[in-house]
């Protein structure tokens, strides 16, 4: 802004004076950029330090298994892979499954790397993906908001990502999740739609697509994009915002992104089939419409244009009326009318807790509370309705798409926790607008009033208020160089033309800003209570980044008065799955624990976290709140050699199998219908003391939890549920302990050989006829 | 079982073969077999006589077949008697020999000594036999609270293809808990200790089974496969990596775990388990891990002086009988300890075995990996090895890392000694990598400058190609005008703040001379834009925006003769002292054009913009 100003310095070394002031802010942008990238990578890497270098929770395993299959065996071998050590006995086809965007990501880079013989592990490149492309997702934060609002903006809102606590909960090291590079295709796909909405050029429509199609083979919230992308085309139609350019950026996403979708696999043709994507597709036909009349308009006279709309909105309406009567048929025909649970749990919030306990059961599907806002976003929250408001000062297309962007993310939040991820770059985006908007105004009141300033308006004017401030400061800096630059011919003609676009906004809102000067002192503490909430964020980031978010959940640790305190348990089951048992024996455990389980004991499970087949977990779940012998009837219709359950009451870990097996309750009575939830509640209770049911006290979980836990203390004092335990002594006839951590956090006990089950050899053949043929039809499903 | 009827076999044998092939005498033997640990060594001490005519330069050692399978480790020392370190003894060579009209289900092993032995010399020397999995368990499952019980078989008598004069035998347990042993004559048992013996005047390969069953609660720690990967850097690191596979070799656990018993009575309810390994590490070793394919496991402890490192690492869980494990140890170790010069050839001088205390290990595989550009490799171990070479691809590397493996089964603690790697190194191939990472990084900035600096269109004479850059010229010079216009604004801007100024301060002089400062800057700028108009009258692609530009210069003008007049009435009204609203009112109907232009040039600028 202050570019006018610093080149009325000297007439005949104006062009020189220019270009070094160019290069100069090119270099600063760049290296705060560079700078940008090692905050985002190192503030993730608090994990590593403070745990080990290790794969994270429950999905990453998953990938991280998936990508070690794609090292050993090539992508071919990977589109093909059937995976027998999952889901037994029906096993998964992984290939056509999964989301191969992470997975490949990660491959290539190891590849790339083995090529170079730098011999990295799959494990190590894994742990780093994540913090790598949160480098790189703030960096295309910086190209959006730049495309947006300006190198400025651009810089604060990088600044912003790189340490928004949501995003950091996602993206530690070693949360190998498809989020950790699904967020940054997110963002990289709106800033390419962005920048070919402003230049109109076929060039970023066609990386836009091919953005999108990374995007698509990275996470299933693409479908955000391709909701979110046509209601602001809707947007731009409804109010009178058309041009050629919105068509560029449209249709061809449309086109070439359908078609490219229609590739991965797990998409197929759901690309054209499900209701997600018909919204993209309606507003295609729309954007022809109106194309269309806009050109029809050009060539007829006002008059003959009139009488055209009359006539053809009338056939128009008919036939649209046809098309959407069909549509509606076709939908309506569909079971779950065309949309997945999961996304229509997110148009009915209530839609998961009612109809698909396996969705729900899941905590990230619950809808947050306000303390997670604050937790998540921090001081983000108050500045995003700032940054509305200036995105509307002026309203161009690409701020018209920030706040759509901003307030469809605020909805979904609101719906699902997990989406809070989807909000953070938006909040930023608007955050850094805010920002940046405010250092602009008030470093330029101060300018204008200080003494000595107003009257020189030299070069000084950006290094005065560079001087007063830092980090945020440095970003208004390199805006005016960055503006400078644009006042340049320079060699290159495209990049002429795309700084060219930008500068309209800029330069008219400072325009209008120039007239608005506030006094000194104002100004003056508000630039310093803006640096305090800066301050504020970034603390509070690197605390979440270090405390809140660094666990690895498969370590945990706790601090005592004699120091650090490590539980190690889950690993030690695993290592002792993987070394002491047979490579085909079966693991049951409820889902959880599946991917962990295939991944570190190499076993295979019954079920695991991708929740496909509701049945088969409803079964492991029947089997978990059954008696004894129908538990061991059912594991050994399975096939199931070990049952695995996590048993938190010795040391407190509260999230074990205890506290799930409401949910196993739920899941399985949804469809086993002998198993009622209310025979385990005592006044609408879960409790497992002695005011427990029988049928709780009696049923496997409790038992395979419990067994002689009260030989401990004697009490049998649950930890967890603060209370001692319901039934103390009792014997297990149909499995044996095998292995049992060390703070107990993980009992792996054995299926007994059936022998073992049969007293007295003359009741032998009654009575295993009678189990076998009535006992079985009643209790065990899968017979 | 087996054995005893195998000794059978071997008296017969015996009985049939019975002449000797010399006329050496065993005119003493003592034998001690140590059954303290999984490890079985007999340590003997032979005294030998010569009673034939003929110098004997050979001393032959018979092993049973199935013992000579378990035997690991053999070496011969002369004996020094009891004063001395054992170390300094000299070794005597031992070959393995193939007598002929020896019975076939005898491996024989000769010694050759020091020096001949005339007719009626004698010589004493040690033999040390070290023998693995010797220690069969019995039962061969036991539950958690049962306690290990070991079977050991041999002969109460030294099998010997010589005549064997006087001799003794005892066994040193781990514990005085003994379930059973045989009983023969001149059989005492002191403690932990058994005593066979002594027994004269036994004729050559006298044979007599003695079973002995005892409780052993020793770590039964074997590694069914060791590889040690020695990586040498001549950058100041040697980095050892071990991976081991690990097994309890002894009897094998039956039934069920349970951890409460195990906490609660960890010596009666798993006492055949063991819990840790400890490792003697080199003196300075550093940057020790413990980890397993799944990550760190966190139960380690270093302790470490100025003599030894000690490690000492418990696996994942309690190893019961049949468990197994697997994990890596890996340690770096300072370079000038290990490495030395000799004659122009550097020599690596490093132990062959695991640092293990008291470990078995079943196949043993070392690879030395020498730094990329090691030629002239040869490798000197002090016993027979299986050894290859291979590449290893390792840090940026072109052809690869010489790799010397060397592969040895049935290995025990006493293998652990050094072995020594010679090979020829050139200092400045050490540089290699970071020249090539230098000059990597320097040809990518190089390729960037260029890029950056040089006009790669395809073709430069296309009418395209000049329309376009002509086009870009007359960007460039629009934006100059906006730039101008926009710093004239800017200027405007000024008066009107030197206005409110006016209003706040009432320095009318400083005013003036702000009229006067932008006055002067604004006929500079308006001196300025003129070439640039004319380029754009010159220039053909700037037809569709000239008027345009006209258009803006022209408001902007008319913009600026409306600034100055405004201001010189509110300054004249301060010099007439009139009223705030009194100029108020006269500026008002200026002001109102004013705010109506100022909206058509910002609107006019932003027409260009877009274009």
């Amino acid at each position: 802004m202050s570019a006018p100003e610093a080149s009325s310095a000297a007439v005949p070394t104006l062009t020189t004076n220019n270009t070094l002031r160019n290069a100069f802010g090119g270099v600063l942008s760049f290296f705060i950029l560079l700078l940008i990238g090692v905050l985002a990578f190192s503030i993730r890497l608090f994990s590593v330090i403070k745990y080990e270098s290790v794969i994270h929770e429950f999905d990453p395993y998953f990938n991280y298994r998936v990508t070690q299959f794609l090292t050993k065996n090539g992508i071919y071998e990977f589109w093909n892979w059937f995976d027998d050590r999952t889901w037994y006995p029906l096993g998964r086809v992984i290939g056509g499954t999964v989301y191969p965007g992470l997975t490949l990501t990660a491959g290539t880079i190891w590849w790339l790397l083995n090529s170079l013989n730098i011999p990295l592990s799959v494990e190590t490149v894994c742990v780093f993906t994540a913090p790598i492309f949160s480098a790189f997702a703030s960096w295309a934060t910086y190209l959006l908001t730049k495309e947006v609002k300006g190198a400025g903006a651009g810089l604060t809102a990088a600044v912003l990502l790189a340490m928004v606590p949501s995003y950091i909960s996602r993206s530690v090291a070693g949360s190998y999740d498809n989020e950790a590079v699904a967020i940054f295709a997110l963002i990289f796909t709106f800033y390419l739609y962005i920048k070919t909405l402003n230049t109109g050029s076929l060039f970023y429509a066609t990386l836009n697509s091919i953005a999108y199609f990374y995007m698509v083979c990275s996470w299933g919230g693409y479908t955000f994009i391709i909701n979110l992308i046509p209601m602001h085309v809707l947007l731009c139609i409804v109010t009178g915002r058309y041009s050629s350019r919105l068509y560029i950026a449209y249709a061809p996403l449309v086109v070439l992104g359908t078609l490219l979708a229609a590739l991965v696999p797990v998409v197929g043709f759901n690309a054209v089939m499900t209701s997600e994507h018909f919204a993209s597709f309606l507003v295609f036909i729309i954007i022809h419409v109106v194309a269309l009349v806009y050109y029809i308009k050009g060539i007829l006279s006002p008059k003959m244009f009139k009488v055209a709309v009359t006539l053809v909105v009338s056939v128009g309406l008919a036939v649209c009326c046809a098309v959407i009567a069909v549509l509606i048929a076709l939908v309506a025909s569909s079971p779950t009318k065309g949309w997945s649970g999961r996304s229509l749990s997110l148009l009915d919030p209530t839609y998961a807790s009612k109809y698909i306990p396996i969705i729900a059961s899941v905590s990230e599907h619950q809808p947050p509370t306000w303390p997670s806002y604050f937790m998540d976003i921090n001081v983000l929250a108050f500045l995003v309705p700032a940054g509305i408001i200036a995105c509307f000062l002026p309203l161009s297309d690409a701020s018209s798409f920030v706040v759509l962007y901003i307030v469809t993310s605020v909805y979904f939040s609101g719906v699902m926790v997990r989406l809070m991820l989807v909000l953070a770059p938006a909040a930023c985006i608007t955050s850094g607008i805010a920002l940046s908007q405010a250092f602009d105004v008030f470093t330029r009141s101060i300018k204008f009033q200080l003494p000595g300033v107003s009257s020189k308006t030299e070069v000084d004017a950006g290094e005065t208020s560079s001087a007063t401030k830092e980090a945020q400061n440095d970003a208004v800096k390199t805006e005016k160089a960055e503006e400078t630059s644009k006042d340049r011919p320079s060699r290159k003609s495209k990049k002429k033309e795309r700084e060219h676009v930008e500068k309209p906004s800029t330069k008219t809102k400072a325009e209008k800003k120039r007239l608005l000067a506030l006094p000194l002192e104002a100004s003056v503490i508000s630039l310093l209570l803006l640096v305090f909430l800066g301050a504020f964020y970034v603390v509070h980031c690197v605390w979440a980044a270090a405390e809140a978010y660094s666990a690895p959940s498969i370590v945990l640790t706790s601090h005592s008065h004699d120091g650090l305190h490590v539980f190690d348990d889950f690993r030690e089951a695993y290592a002792w799955l993987r070394h002491n048992t047979d490579v085909d024996d079966k693991v049951a455990s409820w889902w959880d624990y599946g991917y962990q389980t295939t991944a570190m004991a190499n076993r295979t499970v019954i079920v695991d976290n991708n929740t496909w087949n509701n049945t088969h977990i409803a079964t492991v779940g029947t089997a978990m709140s059954s008696p004894e012998k129908a538990a061991w009837e059912i594991f050994h219709s399975l096939d199931v050699k070990y049952v695995l359950v996590v048993f938190g009451g010795l040391v407190g870990y509260p999230s074990d199998d205890i506290n799930k097996f409401l949910w196993m309750v739920r899941i399985g009575g949804g469809v086993f219908p002998h198993i009622k939830e209310p025979d385990y509640l005592r006044d609408g209770q879960y409790r497992i003391d002695s005011q427990a049911t029988p049928t709780m006290l009696n049923c496997l979980m409790y038992k395979l939890s419990y067994y002689r836990f009260v030989e401990t203390d004697g009490k049998g004092f649950d930890r967890v549920r603060r209370t001692e335990i319901g039934k103390k002594y009792f014997k297990l006839t149909h499995f044996e302990e095998v292995f049992t951590t060390h703070h107990w956090m993980v009992r792996i006990y054995k299926l007994k050989p059936q022998k073992n089950r049969i007293r007295g050899k003359t009741k032998k053949s009654k009575s295993k006829t009678s189990s076998k043929s009535s006992g079985t039809r009643k209790k065990n499903p899968w017979l | 079982m087996e054995i005893s009827r195998f000794g059978l076999l071997v008296f017969t044998i015996a009985i049939l073969a019975s002449p000797a092939i010399s006329d050496l005498v065993l005119s003493k033997v003592d034998r001690r077999i140590y059954l303290t640990s999984q490890i079985v060594r007999i340590s003997s001490s032979l005294k030998v006589e010569n009673g034939g005519p003929e110098m004997v330069s050979e001393v032959l050692l018979a092993f049973p077949e199935l013992q000579a399978k378990k035997l690991a480790y053999l070496m011969a020392t002369q004996h020094e008697g009891k004063g001395k370190a054992k170390n300094s003894a000299a070794a005597l060579p031992v070959e393995v020999a193939s007598p002929k009209d020896m019975p076939p289900a005898l491996t024989f092993y000769s010694v050759s000594l020091p020096k001949g032995l005339a007719e009626g010399d004698s010589f004493t020397f040690d033999v040390l036999a070290v023998y693995t999995h010797a220690l069969q368990p019995i039962p061969e499952q036991i539950t958690q609270a049962d306690i290990q019980l070991v079977v050991y078989q041999e002969s109460a008598y030294y099998l010997s293809p010589y005549v064997v004069k006087v001799q003794s035998l005892s066994i040193k347990l781990p514990d005085s808990r003994i379930e059973s042993y045989t009983k023969l004559e001149n059989t005492k048992i002191h403690g932990s200790e058994i005593k066979y013996g002594p027994y004269e005047n036994l004729p050559a390969f006298s044979y007599s089974p003695i079973v002995v069953h005892f409780e052993s609660n020793e770590p039964f720690a074997v590694a069914q496969e060791l590889v040690r990967e020695i990586e040498v850097s001549h950058w100041g690191n040697v980095q050892v990596t071990e991976h081991y596979k690990l097994v309890h070799g002894g009897a094998r656990s039956k039934g069920e775990f349970s951890r409460l018993d195990f906490q609660a009575r960890p010596n009666l309810r798993g006492a055949s388990a063991f819990r840790y390994l400890v490792a003697n590490l080199p003196p300075r070793a550093h940057s020790v891990y413990y980890r397993d394919e799944i990550g760190n496991i966190s139960t380690s402890h270093l302790w470490g002086d100025s003599k030894k490192t000690e490690l000492l690492i418990e696996p994942r869980y309690p190893m019961f009988g049949g468990w197994k494990t697997a994990f890596t140890v890996g340690y770096g170790l300072p370079l000038q300890d290990f490495l030395y010069k000799l004659e122009g050839k550097r020599f690596l001088n490093i132990t062959f075995s695991s640092p293990m205390v008291e470990l078995i290990i079943d196949t043993l595989i070392v690879k030395v990996v020498l730094p990329e550009g090691s030629s002239d490799i040869s490798v000197s171990a002090p016993f027979p090895v299986k050894q290859w070479q291979e590449a290893k691809i390792s840090h940026l590397d072109i052809d690869g890392r010489p790799v010397v493996v060397l592969e040895k089964t049935n290995v025990v603690p006493e293998h652990n000694q050094y072995f020594q790697v010679y090979y020829k190194f050139n200092k400045l191939s050490m540089l290699r990598e970071p020249l090539m990472l230098i000059s990597g990084f320097f040809f990518l900035f190089v390729a960037c400058i260029v890029y950056m600096h040089a006009d790669i269109s395809i073709s430069k004479s296309s009418a395209s190609y000049l329309a376009k850059q002509q086009w870009e010229e007359v960007q460039g010079a629009i934006q100059q005008v906006q730039n101008i216009i926009s710093r004239c604004l800017t200027t405007h801007d000024k008066l009107e703040a030197s206005l409110r100024d006016l209003s706040r301060t009432g320095d009318v002089q400083a005013c003036k001379a702000a009229r006067k400062a932008a006055d002067g800057l604004l006929k500079e700028l308006s001196k300025e834009l003129k070439p640039l108009l004319t380029f754009l009258h010159s220039s053909p692609s700037a037809a569709q925006i000239l008027p345009k530009v006209e258009e803006l210069v022209a408001k902007e003008r008319e913009l600026q003769e409306k600034v100055m007049a405004k201001h010189s009435t509110v300054v004249d009204g301060y010099e007439k002292k009139s009223g705030a609203r009194d100029i108020e009112n006269r500026v008002a109907l200026q002001q109102q054009k004013l705010t109506a232009l100022r909206q058509e040039v910002d609107d006019l600028l932003e027409f260009i913009d877009d274009i």
